[in-house]
C-alpha cells in the first residue's frame, strides 16, 4: 500500500470537496428554478446511492431495503407536518429509520447472501401493508398531505445531507473500520477470527446508512406534497441504488457518485421527453452496462486512461 | 503450567457426533499435534476451541477461564488465534493490508496507526515476507497465501495458536520451512496446536501428540509412542 498517495488525498479530495459545495450553495442565486429542482433529483439519487454502497458496497450484503427507510422518512415528514421545524422532523425521520435498521440489523444480519436481499426486501412490503392497515383502521384516511417547502430550503439541506454523507464515506473508507467492512465482504469467517466484531460492526453500518436514507426521505416528502403508503414504498427506490451504482462502478468512491448523477439525470431528462419509453431505454442501458462495463462508467474511465498513459500505472484502484 | 484444559468436550452436528468427550491439555509453550484419519473430528476440535461453534457440552479452560459460547473475535483478542485448513485470506487486499487488519483489531486495545504499522512490519520480516508486501493476497502462490494468514493470526498477538494443515499441499523445500516457522513461533513463546497430515512434520516438531478417531481419543503421548501404537496402527493402516 502507498501511504504517500493516503497522506495527499487526505488533503486534496476534502480541499476540493469544500469548492465544490461553496459552488452549489450559490446555484439557487444564480440559477433558473427548474436547476435548482432537477439537482435537488438528482442529489437525492446520489444520496440514495451512496447511503447504499455505504453499507452494501463494501460488505457484499446486497440490501433491498432502501424504500422501506426512505418511505419511512417520508412519513416521518407527513406525521410531523407543521408541528415542527423542518430540520428537526428531517432529522426524526433519520433516527427513526436508523433505531428501524438496527433492530431488522440485529434480528437478520446473520443470514447471508440471497437471504438477506429477499428478507430486505419483504421488509419493505412488510411496511407498506403495515401503514396501510394502520392508516385505513387506525386514521382513517389513506393518504396523508405534507406541507411544502421553498425549493432553495430543500436544495440547501439535501445538499447538507450529500455533504454529510460524501465525509462520511471518505472517513469511513480511510478508517481501519472500512478495512474491516472490506474484510467482511472478502471472507467473514477469517475476519470475525482475526478479532472484528462484525455483528456489530453490520449492524452499525446498516443503520448508518438507513439514517442517510431516512434524511433524504424527509425531505423529498416536503417536495412531494401528498403521500400514501403506495407511494411512499415504492419498491423502485430499493433497486434503483444498487442499480446506479452498478452503472458508476462499485469499490470506488466517486462510482457510485458519478452513476447516481449520470444515471438521474439521464431520468429526469428521458422521462420528459419519451414518458412512455424511458423505462425501456433505461433498461437497454443496463443491459449494456453489465455486458461491457462490468466496471461501470469508472471502469471505462480507468481502461480510457490505461490506454492513454500506456499501461504504466496499471492498479489505479489502491 | 497449562495453557489450555479442554474437559469432556462434544460437538454433535444432527445425529453424528463429530467430537465427543474429548479431554487434553496444553502446556505452556509446547508444540502440541493433533492427528488422524479424515473425518476424525480434528478442524471441528478446532472450530469448538476458537469459537466458530458452540459445544454442546464441556469445558474450555483457556488461562482457566472458560471460551464455551464465547463469539470468535472476544476469543481472538483474548489471546488465541488460528489459520485454516482451506486458505482465507483476504484475496483483494494486499498483503499488508491482510495483516494490518489483524493488528487492529487482534487485541482489546485500540492502537495508532503507526504502531499497528510497525508492527505488521515487524511479523512480515518475522514470516519472510518483507519484499511483498504491496502483492494482492489472492494471487500468490498456496505457501505464500499461508504465510500471510499465519502472519495476520501473529498481528493479533495469540498466547495460543491453533494451526490446521500448514504442511498440506506443500512441496517438501516449503514443509522444510514450514516446520522452521512453526519452531520459530514456539521460540517467540507462543504455544502452539497443530493439525497435519505430514507425519514427517509432525513426528519432527512435537513432543505430544493426540490422535482423534470417531471424534474420540484414542490415543496421546510421545511421537515415539503414537509410531509404535498398535490402536493408532490399526485406525491408520486397518487390521
Amino acid at each position: 500500500m502507498n501511504w504517500k498517495t493516503i497522506k495527499y488525498n487526505r488533503y486534496l479530495y476534502p480541499a476540493l470537496y469544500i469548492l465544490i459545495i461553496v459552488l452549489f450553495i450559490a446555484i439557487p442565486y444564480i440559477t433558473a428554478p427548474y436547476t435548482i429542482i432537477l439537482l435537488s433529483s438528482i442529489f437525492m439519487y446520489i444520496s440514495l446511492t451512496l447511503s447504499w454502497t455505504l453499507f452494501s458496497g463494501p460488505t457484499g450484503y446486497t440490501s433491498l431495503a432502501t424504500a422501506a427507510f426512505f418511505g419511512l422518512g417520508l412519513y416521518m415528514a407527513g406525521i410531523l407536518g407543521d408541528s415542527v421545524p423542518l430540520i428537526v422532523a428531517v432529522i426524526c425521520g433519520g433516527l427513526i429509520s436508523f433505531i428501524l435498521a438496527f433492530i431488522i440489523g440485529a434480528i437478520t444480519l446473520r443470514l447471508r447472501g440471497i437471504y438477506f436481499t429477499i428478507f430486505t426486501f419483504g421488509l419493505v412490503e412488510l411496511i407498506k401493508h403495515l401503514m396501510l392497515w394502520w392508516e385505513i383502521n387506525i386514521v382513517g384516511v389513506r393518504g396523508r398531505f405534507v406541507p411544502r417547502a421553498d425549493n432553495a430550503t430543500v436544495f440547501y439541506i439535501l445538499l447538507a445531507i450529500l455533504a454529510a454523507l460524501l465525509l462520511t464515506t471518505y472517513f469511513l473508507k480511510s478508517s481501519r473500520y472500512g478495512m474491516a467492512l472490506s474484510s467482511i465482504g472478502s471472507n467473514e469467517e477469517a475476519a470475525i477470527h482475526i478479532g472484528i466484531n462484525v455483528v456489530n460492526l453490520k449492524i452499525i453500518t446498516f443503520a448508518s446508512s438507513a439514517f442517510f436514507i431516512g434524511l433524504t426521505g424527509t425531505i423529498m416528502a416536503t417536495r412531494w406534497s401528498y403521500i400514501d403508503p403506495y407511494i411512499a414504498f415504492d419498491p423502485f427506490y430499493s433497486f434503483l441504488p444498487p442499480l446506479m451504482a452498478i452503472f458508476g462502478g462499485l469499490g470506488n468512491l466517486f462510482g457510485p457518485l458519478l452513476g447516481a448523477a449520470v444515471f438521474s439525470y439521464l431520468q429526469e431528462t428521458l422521462i420528459t421527453r419519451f414518458p412512455y419509453s424511458y423505462m425501456l431505454i433505461f433498461g437497454l442501458i443496463m443491459v449494456i452496462t453489465i455486458l461491457y462495463l462490468p466496471n461501470g462508467l469508472i471502469g471505462l474511465y480507468q481502461t480510457i486512461r490505461q490506454r492513454f498513459i500506456g499501461g504504466k500505472h496499471a492498479d489505479t484502484s489502491s | 503450567m497449562q495453557i489450555l484444559q479442554v474437559e469432556g468436550l462434544t460437538k454433535n452436528f444432527g445425529g453424528l457426533a463429530a467430537v465427543s468427550e474429548v479431554d487434553f491439555h496444553v502446556e505452556e509453550g509446547e508444540i502440541l499435534g493433533l492427528i488422524g484419519p479424515n473425518g476424525a473430528g480434528k478442524t471441528t476440535t478446532f472450530n469448538l476451541i476458537a469459537g466458530t461453534y458452540e459445544p454442546n457440552s464441556g469445558k474450555i479452560l483457556f488461562n482457566g477461564e472458560n471460551l464455551a459460547g464465547k463469539k470468535p473475535n472476544v476469543i481472538c483478542q483474548k489471546g488465541l488465534a488460528r489459520t485454516f485448513q482451506n486458505v482465507k485470506v483476504f484475496p483483494d487486499m494486499d498483503v499488508f493490508q491482510n495483516v494490518l487488519l489483524g493488528a487492529f483489531f487482534g487485541t482489546p486495545e485500540k492502537k495508532s496507526r503507526s504502531q499497528a504499522k510497525s508492527e505488521v512490519e515487524e511479523i512480515l520480516d518475522f514470516i519472510g515476507l518483507s519484499d511483498r508486501t504491496d502483492m494482492v493476497a489472492g494471487s500468490m502462490t498456496l505457501v505464500n497465501q499461508k504465510r500471510v494468514e499465519v502472519a495476520r493470526a501473529l498481528a493479533t498477538k495469540p498466547k495460543l495458536l491453533l494451526l490446521d494443515e500448514l504442511m498440506a499441499g506443500l512441496n517438501p523445500t516449503e514443509v522444510g520451512e514450514s516446520m522452521e516457522l512453526v519452531k520459530r513461533i514456539q521460540k517467540k513463546g507462543i504455544t502452539v496446536i497443530m493439525i497435519e497430515h505430514v507425519m514427517k512434520a509432525i513426528m519432527n516438531i512435537c513432543k505430544r501428540i493426540i490422535v482423534l478417531h470417531h471424534g474420540q481419543k484414542i490415543a496421546e503421548g510421545t511421537p515415539e509412542e503414537i509410531s509404535t501404537s498398535k490402536t493408532v496402527i490399526e485406525v491408520y493402516l486397518g487390521e
